[in-house]
């Protein structure tokens, strides 16, 4: 009878018998002791073994006190209830007592996660690492068994065994490399005082030469040396990035309240702001501090700061270090500032110098700075950006599985980041409904729609499509117009007005110049909210769909209003800048980038405060509804991209753009935040962060940086700079500064002619991208087959495992028709079982 | 930076450092943030390594922790004596799990142990319902919730015993990539 007590929790553990907390081993002992028991009569090595074995002439109540899982008797209620699927016959029916101390003892139900097993475990892996490391392929670490889940963690009764297990996993840590001892030390789920025992050890013997040492090579010692210097140098790089802390309050006061989605806005911008500290250092220190402490002669007209400078970006700013035109076309040399014309040509006779340095003299050639700052610049940030999109990929990569989807719903989406009190009631009303929209989604079967009903579907979505569209085309042909017109507009005034001197222009032909921005950025802001509008009437399937079409349309339009302003600079105003009047049309696009990055910026200003506040008034006192408008979290992503984009574009013709864009969102994110928690509430449907924020840094990566890219690539090497100011003036086009550059190095000194060679044929003939453009897309093809066949290996493991369940079902059930063929089953027994079936 | 403090000896700051995801700098910090649930149990000083717990109703009323359903099974799982009440090695363990740099194999594993009820080392019918009832503050009708528990039984569980083991978790855990960024509490 007791032994029938102790089972009635059915294929578990008798709560009764266990004590909470599994975290120290003598709790887990206990455990594992309540089913010693059993284990012993199980065992061999018991002196009742036969006995049980044999299976015991069961009466009539042990068969009564057999209790089931809960879900046996709920399982008899229904067939069918959820789909075809088969009912479960280890759980349906009677097992004898003899049949469950059995499946009790089974090893997949003993294992559990027991501090030995966890070591035996980690042994093994630091093992494969280890061995992976000293590259040196070893047959040992193969796996044979069919189960591999089991070989590692089976229950180590034997208390010898575990200290050689732990000695062993203390030596293979020793073994390892610093950094991987410690990935490996901090991924164990061990606690702390463990932890840090097995550290100690790992470190304290650390004098004892590991016996491997002797069959490494020398080349291997220095590459390992190597890469644990790069190691130490990244891991101390990004210890001091996250100490800097930059918001972290903040940060953690947003994803407190509006949860994983909203959050994501924020760290997006947050990177956003490293990429442009990045450039803006880089731009810094070897542009703008060289040529601002060796200034070029005034300009022959003095302009005074007014102003409207800061946002028309002319006037006085034209002729300072934040535009393309203030760069001098050649080297500045380091002679002493007692001399006072640091000008033009620097043959600056040595004898004026008051210093004695004559015959060595550091000379900086700004052109060839300015080529190759803006190109090493865009370089890194490609490999970054392309690096986090991989990375990101990694992460949020999944395998489309139709099933799984409300066990993830019910484990995953708990955010636990959010800890305002109002948030997570809500949190827990959205995923309340989210469960009951999956369960009714399960229960009743999909319904086909008749033929009239798809028609009608495919009719309203390609009505909306088609007005999205039109309204893009409208959009980017008056965009083209308009700046036609003002192009045309500013010729004709120039012929008919005295020509103006220098690059200065009145003020109302700079007032003038923010039209067109303006135009823009109305544009951007209005449009979005008309698909919105349109995008009410379409039904679709599911929310993702939805979001992604909103994206997509978005994104077109910002593409082709782009992609026209592009042309009009590089393609009309590039070509001809002498009909408009502009000694420096490389300063002009600079500028007009800036007042592009302005007014996007103002506008985004106004759209908080009439978008979010406003509305909130609104519908709080006119409409009266309770709840707040919802951060629109795609929309503000977008035009997050959109900025940077007008950043990148504009880097090449003014070198401080990127302090502006850093300005820029430093404010942003304070004014989003304050607006954020003024006026919006949570967003009530699930955002799948992690998948947005892959396709969002891949956005910033493919339409975004790479526009840009080639924009300033084809700016490089195929317009011709202006004649009369700028670092590239005279030049045919600017890439002949770099060429230049590099053949008076080796003419210089001879030694380096092969650098000429290099540039010759890396930087300069185009071959070389195309040829690594395509290695590129080779290896990325061969990595998606690899992919591929790994999601298909999934697949057949899966089918291996159901197959295992399978094998086991039939051997218990055959174990149980065996005993009860020698003990047979009373008539009205078996009435019964079968009527329950 | 490191030579200032003297809460801890070097060797102990170095244990820290390398056993848990967090720099020193974070280590002082959330020692403080420990040392602020009960000021006058926990002294200033460490280097003797002395044996307090704050107690689980400060710990359940950190603000990080106080709105959380599962606050009482987090601090059951990472505590010591299984009861939710905290040393500072448990404290920095705990945090340190729940961070963002935790790879998911470690979240996942202490995800499972939290959702676990009854410690059994399985997700049974039971501990799903006691789960669901803690995420929807038991809206559920009994019935949907009992739907709910059969559904994911059905899908998640591989070996067909009935109930999530370990592997079972694990497996849906890798189908699922929001779990690094919801499993994630900031401090």
């Amino acid at each position: 009878m007791e032994r029938a007590r102790r089972m009635d929790s059915g294929f578990g553990l008798n709560p009764h018998h266990m004590e909470a907390g599994l975290q120290s081993p003598a709790a887990e002992r206990v455990v594992h002791d309540s089913l010693s028991p059993l284990m012993e009569e199980a065992s061999p090595s018991s002196g009742e073994h036969s006995e049980a074995i044999e299976m015991h002439n069961l009466t009539e109540e042990q068969y009564e006190s057999q209790a089931f899982l809960p879900s046996c008797a709920l399982v008899g209620r229904g067939r069918g209830r959820l789909g075809a699927r088969k009912v479960n016959p280890l759980v349906r029916a009677r097992w004898s007592s003899a049949t469950q101390r059995v499946l009790c003892s089974m090893p997949s139900r003993t294992i559990g996660w027991s501090r030995n097993a966890i070591i035996s475990q980690y042994y093994n892996r630091s093992m494969r690492l280890r061995l992976r490391r000293q590259s040196q392929p070893s047959i040992r670490d193969a796996s044979h068994s069919a189960r591999p889940s089991i070989r590692g963690y089976r229950m180590e009764a034997d208390s010898e065994d575990e200290e050689n297990k732990k000695e062993q996993l203390v030596t293979n840590l020793q073994a390892l490399s610093a950094g991987d001892r410690v990935r490996m030390l901090r991924a164990m789920p061990i606690n702390m005082a463990e932890k840090s025992e097995l550290r100690k050890l790992a470190c304290s013997s650390k004098g004892k030469p590991p016996p491997s040492r002797t069959a490494i090579s020398c080349f291997s010692h220095v590459k390992m040396f190597v890469i644990i210097a790069l190691q130490h140098g990244w891991s101390s790089w990004m210890s001091f990035l996250q100490s800097l802390q930059l918001w972290q309050v903040a940060l953690k006061t947003v994803g407190g309240r509006f949860g994983t989605g909203v959050l994501s806005y924020f760290l997006f911008l947050k990177t956003l702001l490293l990429f442009n500290i990045f450039l803006f250092i880089v731009n810094c220190f070897f542009l703008v501090i060289p040529q601002a402490v060796n200034p070029p002669p005034p300009g022959a007209a003095d302009v005074s700061f007014t102003g409207l400078e800061l946002l028309t970006g002319g006037g006085y700013f034209t002729d300072t270090v934040m535009f393309y035109g203030y760069y001098t076309n050649s080297s500045l040399k380091d002679t002493c500032r007692t001399s006072q014309n640091l000008t033009g040509d620097r043959a600056a006779d040595p004898a004026h110098c008051g210093c004695g340095h004559n015959t060595q003299r550091m000379s900086y050639n700004i052109p060839a700075a300015y080529f190759f700052t803006t190109g090493v610049a865009f370089f890194v940030t490609c490999i970054i950006l392309v690096y986090s999109v991989s990375k990101s990929f990694g992460q949020s990569f999944r395998i489309e599985k139709s099933r799984g989807n409300l066990t993830v719903k019910v484990f995953c989406s708990w955010d636990f980041k959010v800890i305002k009190k109002s948030s997570v009631k809500l949190q827990s009303e959205n995923i309340c409904t989210q469960l009951k929209e999956l369960l009714s989604e399960v229960n009743c079967r999909l319904v086909e729609k008749s033929l009239a009903q798809r028609l009608a579907w495919l009719a309203v979505h390609a009505l909306a499509w088609i007005m999205c569209l039109a309204s893009t085309l409208g959009c980017a042909l008056s965009v083209f117009y308009f700046s036609q017109y003002l192009f045309e507009d500013r010729q004709h005034r120039q012929h008919h007005q005295q020509v103006l001197s220098g690059n200065s222009l009145s003020l109302k032909e700079e007032a003038r110049l923010l039209v067109l921005p303006v135009v823009v950025s109305s544009i951007n802001l209005l449009l979005p909210g008309f698909f919105n509008l349109v995008a009410w009437m379409e039904v679709y399937d599911s929310l993702s769909v939805r979001a992604y079409v909103a994206i997509f349309r978005n994104l077109l339009l910002k593409v082709s209003v782009l992609g026209m302003l592009c042309y009009r600079w590089l393609g009309k105003i590039a070509a001809e800048p002498e009909s408009l009047g502009l000694q420096c049309w490389e300063s002009y696009v600079g500028q007009e980038l800036y007042r592009f990055l302005l007014m996007d910026f103002i506008f985004s200003i106004l759209d908080t405060l009439f978008g979010e506040f406003l509305w909130k008034l609104f519908s709080q006192r006119v409409l009266r509804r309770k709840r707040k408008p919802v951060f629109d979290i795609a929309r503000n992503v977008l035009e997050l991209i959109y900025g940077q984009t007008l950043a990148w574009l504009g880097v090449l013709f003014s070198p401080l753009l990127p302090a502006v864009q850093i300005i820029k969102l430093l404010l942003l994110f304070y004014m989003k935040k304050t607006s954020l928690m003024m006026n919006c509430q949570a967003p009530r449907r699930p955002w799948r962060a992690s998948q947005m924020t892959t396709f969002f840094i891949s956005l910033l990566c493919f339409p975004s940086y790479l526009g840009a890219a080639v924009s300033v690539a084809y700016t490089v090497w195929m317009l011709k700079p202006s004649a009369e100011c700028g670092p590239f003036r005279g030049l045919s086009t600017m890439v002949i500064s770099g060429k230049s550059w590099v053949a008076e190095l080796a003419g210089a000194n001879p030694n380096l002619a092969w650098l000429i060679w290099v540039h010759a044929y890396l930087v300069e003939n185009p071959i070389f991208l195309f040829v690594v453009a395509g290695i590129f897309l080779i290896i990325t093809y061969f990595h998606t087959q690899v992919v591929d066949g790994q999601r298909k290996i999934i697949v057949l493991l899966q089918e291996q495992i159901e197959n295992e369940g399978q094998d086991k079902k039939f051997l218990i059930s055959k174990l149980q028709l065996a005993h009860e063929q020698k003990h047979p089953v009373s008539p009205q027994r078996r009435e019964l079982r079968s009527n329950e079936d | 930076m490191g030579n200032k403090q003297t809460i801890f000896t070097a060797q102990q700051l170095d244990a820290y450092q390398d056993c848990t995801f967090f720099t020193r700098k974070e280590i002082i910090r959330l020692f403080h943030r420990y040392r602020d649930l009960a000021p006058q149990l926990i002294p200033l000083d460490y280097t003797s390594k002395p044996d307090v717990k704050v107690p689980y109703e400060l710990i359940g009323s950190m603000p990080e922790l106080k709105e959380n359903p599962f606050r009482q099974r987090i601090a059951e799982v990472f505590s010591e004596d299984g009861e939710g009440n905290m040393t500072l090695d448990d404290f920095l363990d705990m945090f340190s799990v729940l961070s963002e740099m935790a790879p998911r194999d470690l979240k996942a594993y202490y995800a499972f142990k939290i959702y676990d009820f009854n410690n059994d080392d399985f997700i049974c019918k039971s501990d799903l319902e006691k789960t669901l009832n803690k995420l929807t503050r038991n809206e559920l009708s009994e019935d949907e919730s009992r739907l709910v528990c059969e559904k994911v039984i059905d899908e998640a569980d591989l070996d067909n015993d009935g109930r999530l083991s370990m592997e079972d978790f694990q497996h849906m855990i890798v189908r699922a990539p929001d779990f690094l960024s919801t499993f994630h509490i900031r401090i």
